[in-house]
């Protein structure tokens, strides 16, 4: 499949004696006058926001294990109201795991298991009914993938399986708009809500499953890899459709497109084999990176 | 910041985010469950227990004896006889009309209302009650020009009856299931395997004959060990098609064909007859013969298990 | 399916004859079908025309009317035709229906047991076990019936007092209506537990997934989704499992009684006790007579009666599933 055309990049050895954990972030003034040393020439969508934010979640001390495996070591993150976090890595470094730990979807595994905790407004999350949990925290999978019903049906559908006694389609309908609308598809599907779904272009399927997502009015939304089964319009559009919705959640993002962290996230986490290696504010993690393996990954190094 | 607490598991029990009537259902599958379990585990068990209650060796090895009393003596050494030769007649007919079907279908398949045709017809095959192809099997034998496969009697009337028209009409059990195995390993084979042999310059018969043919080899088998099972628990069949005589009975003086050509009887038949629904009055005979024939089909079921899952590890 | 892959260099002269010969082969197996399908009607039809639609109706004992057809007299002009088959018909669909409803119900259940809530180790012996259960002969579990249920009803369920009620009618024997429900659903039951399970667990991971994620809960997962994506397999399973129950001879002729009668529901608890016997096993208990012309037509009606029934089976399942490819379930 690739051409032989180029010749392939030079292979950079990772270099093992660099800084392991940082979590605190620097003070400014070390870095390069805003602009990003490692040749990220696309300018950022937003600048970077103050961190006020009302932290939402909270992970400490988190190890997840896959049979006596860990796939997470020790990772320690906040995730805030009205920002983006952006989690970045090669594959395999367990970002995909720690974000399916935070709405507990890695117990549907059988060999999975973890240590440390996790709080959502300070409630361990253990200690909550796990359907409850699953509505303040939502989440939207790399494969847009839409049940096999009716565009209305889809979104409904948490909104009937929360409620303890169902709900009539007319109830329904203004929250089913309502989330259609913030996530942007409400325009194009509004003639027909009894379209089916799995007819949508793949765009439009995954904006669905974002309206899904929305329709409980979550607190904390979970996105793994969105846009990496889409064209570029598409994900230009649920980009555009995340920024709007980050003043009103908390979102964290699982990209492995470095260009897409750099574009939307407020805040980045690099994980490698498991471990958090830096965490801080974007402007500093890309443009002034302190772990000599974030400054490699970065710029395009390994992964 | 509370120290890392004990390995959390990963299941977790119900919780009270379940309405009562998610509970109920659930409570339901349980109860189906166990409800499962206890019916096969006595109808096992019981037949277990009866069987080796009156089953012995000289049963399997001496022959029936026509008696009004079937309790007393004889055993069943015939019915097994039979239903080994029609397991055996079933799939020796079925094998070439089957695998030929499949690989036409899936190698060839013009004109296309032939290929649908043929697919609907060995469906429609497949549902048809067996009763009503032993009656059709009964009308077929029965006509003149196919006198020679069985009795004819004075009078000029055509018996019908036979282990030929037997072995032919369950050859249409076993059909679709040797069908449908072929055609799903034909399937299986990649196109690129295909492609390789035409590239070397082989025709497509020989590359059906030398590569496919063989590579499909497990799933015919898998399909005919099916197909033979069905065979051997088919009773209607048997009761319409075999003449129904205890002993095998043959027609004419040639060595093999008088059988063929002649009545007998089967496990199936045997149980049938003895059973308080036929003629004999002997349910320990009975269950004695459905003890043999259900190790036999449990035998047999238990091979293909272990042959698929065997291949299923190594793929 | 796509055109199959052929040699690039143009049909072969053996390739042709291979061809034509396998295409002789499938064939054959068409001309077959299409032969039974008319011969059986052609055989079957004196007895239609001669009754009309009448056949299908009510009036008059139908084991008399059994026995007047075959003691009719060999001259063709004088052959006594006369025959209402309602009685095994209403037979066929009692025992028929009952059997699937109370096995698919129960299938489903069992299905999402074996498939969401088994422990692993009860999980690894049922399945087996229910592959097993599929295969065994149905002459077994007739004689099961007839030896030990059969007797259970007749002796300890129903009571001499009500024996002696319906005496003048019919005779209650244990040969019944129950026990053949009862055994025919535990004969279909299997299989369409085993379909069901595989279509359960070929549903895509990526909806069970997405639904977990928006908190529902374990059960409504699989209610909601699953069985929902399911539906075209379910479907198939009740018509394998119709027709499996429909062409069954021998075991219901074994306990569900050897007189034509036709229960009714108004006798209360005595409608599940009282004899039947549906079309496939009537063929049976009188397969002695197929040689006698007029009885042996009466007898191949109802078989074209079944053939026709199982085609109209497959139609129908067939076009239930059409619609259901709308919303993406894939059939």
């Amino acid at each position: 499949m690739s051409s032989a055309a180029t010749p392939p990049p030079p292979v950079r050895r990772i270099q093992v004696d660099a800084d392991p954990t940082v979590v605190a972030p620097s003070t400014p003034g070390t870095t390069n006058g805003g602009h990003s040393n490692v040749g990220l020439a696309a300018p950022r969508r937003r600048p970077h926001r103050a961190t006020d934010g009302l932290e939402r979640m909270r992970a400490e001390e988190l190890t997840v294990y896959y049979a006596d495996k860990p796939a997470v070591k020790g990772v320690t993150l906040p995730v805030r109201s009205g920002e983006v976090l952006s989690l970045i890595g090669p594959s395999g470094c367990g970002k995909t795991t720690l974000l399916r730990t935070l709405n507990r979807l890695t117990e549907l595994t059988a060999t999975a298991s973890f240590e440390g905790r996790i709080t959502l407004d300070g409630e361990d999350v253990l200690a909550q009914e796990v359907t409850s949990l699953r509505r303040r925290v939502s989440m939207v999978f790399q494969q847009p993938n839409p049940f096999p019903m009716s565009v209305f049906d889809n979104v409904a559908y948490a909104l009937r399986e929360q409620a303890s006694r169902r709900p009539g389609r007319d109830q329904l309908r203004p929250q089913v708009e309502e989330a259609l609308r913030r996530a942007g598809l409400w325009d194009e599907v509004a003639d027909d809500l009894s379209h089916p779904a799995l007819r949508l272009s793949g765009g439009q399927q995954q904006r669905l499953c974002i309206a899904r997502a929305l329709a409980v009015r979550p607190e904390v939304l979970l996105l793994d890899e969105p846009c990496s089964a889409l064209d570029p319009r598409s994900t230009a559009t649920i980009e555009e459709l995340i920024l709007k919705l980050r003043d009103e959640l908390a979102v964290v993002i699982v990209t492995h497109n470095l260009q897409q962290a750099y574009r939307i996230a407020d805040f980045v986490g690099f994980m490698y084999l498991g471990e958090l290696v830096e965490y801080g504010p974007a402007d500093q993690v890309f443009g002034d990176p302190r772990a000599k393996r974030t400054k490699d990954y970065i710029s395009g190094g390994f992964g | 910041m509370e120290a890392a607490t004990a390995r959390v598991p990963a299941a977790r029990p119900l919780e009270s985010g379940w309405r009562r009537s998610d509970r109920l259902f659930v409570g339901l599958c349980w109860a189906t469950g166990i409800l499962l379990c206890l019916i096969a585990g006595s109808l096992v068990l019981y037949m277990l227990f009866r069987g080796l209650q009156y089953v012995s060796v000289d049963l399997l090895t001496t022959h029936p004896v026509s008696d009004l009393d079937q309790s007393k003596t004889g055993g069943f050494l015939d019915p097994l006889i039979g239903t080994v030769i029609l397991a055996v007649m079933g799939t020796l007919i079925a094998l070439p009309l089957g695998v030929g079907a499949a690989v036409w279908l899936t190698e060839y398949g013009r004109p296309a209302w032939l290929a649908r045709s043929v697919e609907s017809g060995i469906e429609m095959v497949a549902g048809t009650p067996s009763i009503v192809l032993a009656i059709f099997g009964l009308l077929l034998f029965s006509q003149q020009f196919l006198s020679f496969l069985s009795f004819t009697a004075s009078g000029n009337a055509v018996f019908g009856r036979s282990f030929f028209a037997a072995g032919a009409m369950m050859s249409l059990i076993a059909l679709p299931l040797i069908f449908g195995a072929t055609r799903a390993a034909l399937q299986a084979i990649p196109s690129h395997v295909r492609e390789a042999s035409y590239a070397l310059g082989k025709t497509k018969a020989a590359t059906i004959r030398r590569v496919l043919l063989p590579m499909s080899r497990e799933g015919m088998a898998t399909g005919t060990a099916l197909g033979m099972g069905r065979i051997a628990g088919d009773t209607a069949i048997v009761v319409i098609l075999l003449g129904a005589t205890l002993r095998l009975q043959g027609v004419g003086d040639e060595p093999v064909l008088s059988t063929l050509r002649g009545t007998g009887s089967t496990l199936t038949s045997y149980v049938y007859n003895n059973s308080p629904a036929g003629e004999g009055n002997a349910p320990d005979k009975a269950y004695a013969a459905a003890f043999v024939l259900l190790m036999v089909v449990i035998a047999l079921n238990f091979g293909i298990d272990l042959f698929t899952s065997r291949r299923a590890r190594r793929a | 399916m796509a055109r199959p892959a052929s040699p690039a260099t143009g049909p072969h002269r053996s390739d042709k004859r291979a061809e034509l010969l396998l295409g002789a082969l499938a064939s054959v197996v068409l001309v077959l079908i299409a032969g039974m399908v008319v011969f059986v009607l052609a055989k079957a039809w004196p007895s239609f025309s001669h009754n009309g639609l009448a056949w299908f109706g009510s009036g008059g004992n139908v084991d008399t009317q059994l026995i007047d057809i075959f003691n009719s007299p060999a001259n063709p002009d004088k052959y006594e035709y006369t025959f209402h088959a309602w009685p095994l018909l209403y037979a066929t669909a009692l025992v028929t229906l009952g059997a699937v409803i109370v096995g698919l119900t129960f299938a489903l259940f069992a299905a999402i047991f074996i498939v969401e809530f088994a422990p692993n180790r009860l999980r690894a012996v049922l399945e087996p076990v229910v592959r097993l259960l599929a295969a065994v002969p149905s002459v077994i579990y007739g004689l099961i019936g007839i030896l030990v249920l059969v007797p259970f009803v007749g002796n300890h369920l129903i009571s001499q007092g009500r024996k002696e009620s319906v005496a003048y009618v019919v005779q209650l024997s244990g040969n019944s209506l129950a026990v053949a429900v009862v055994i025919l659903t535990v004969m279909i039951t299997p299989i369409m537990i085993a379909l069901i399970v595989d279509a359960l667990r070929t549903v895509p991971r990526s909806w069970t997934e997405g639904a977990h994620a928006l908190g529902a809960n374990r059960w409504r997962v699989v209610w909601t989704i699953a069985v929902r994506a399911a539906r075209p397999a379910i479907v198939g399973a009740c018509v394998l499992a119709t027709a499996r129950a429909l062409g069954e001879a021998i075991m219901l002729s074994m306990v569900s009684g050897s007189v034509g009668f036709a229960p009714n529901p108004l006798d209360g608890l005595t409608f599940f006790v009282e004899p039947v016997r549906p079309l496939a096993a009537t063929i049976v208990d009188n397969a002695e007579g197929l040689s006698v012309k007029p009885l042996g037509q009466t007898l191949y009606a109802f078989a074209a009666v079944l053939l026709i029934s199982s085609l109209f089976l497959s139609l129908g399942a067939w076009l239930v599933r059409q619609p259901m490819k709308r919303y993406g379930v894939r059939p």
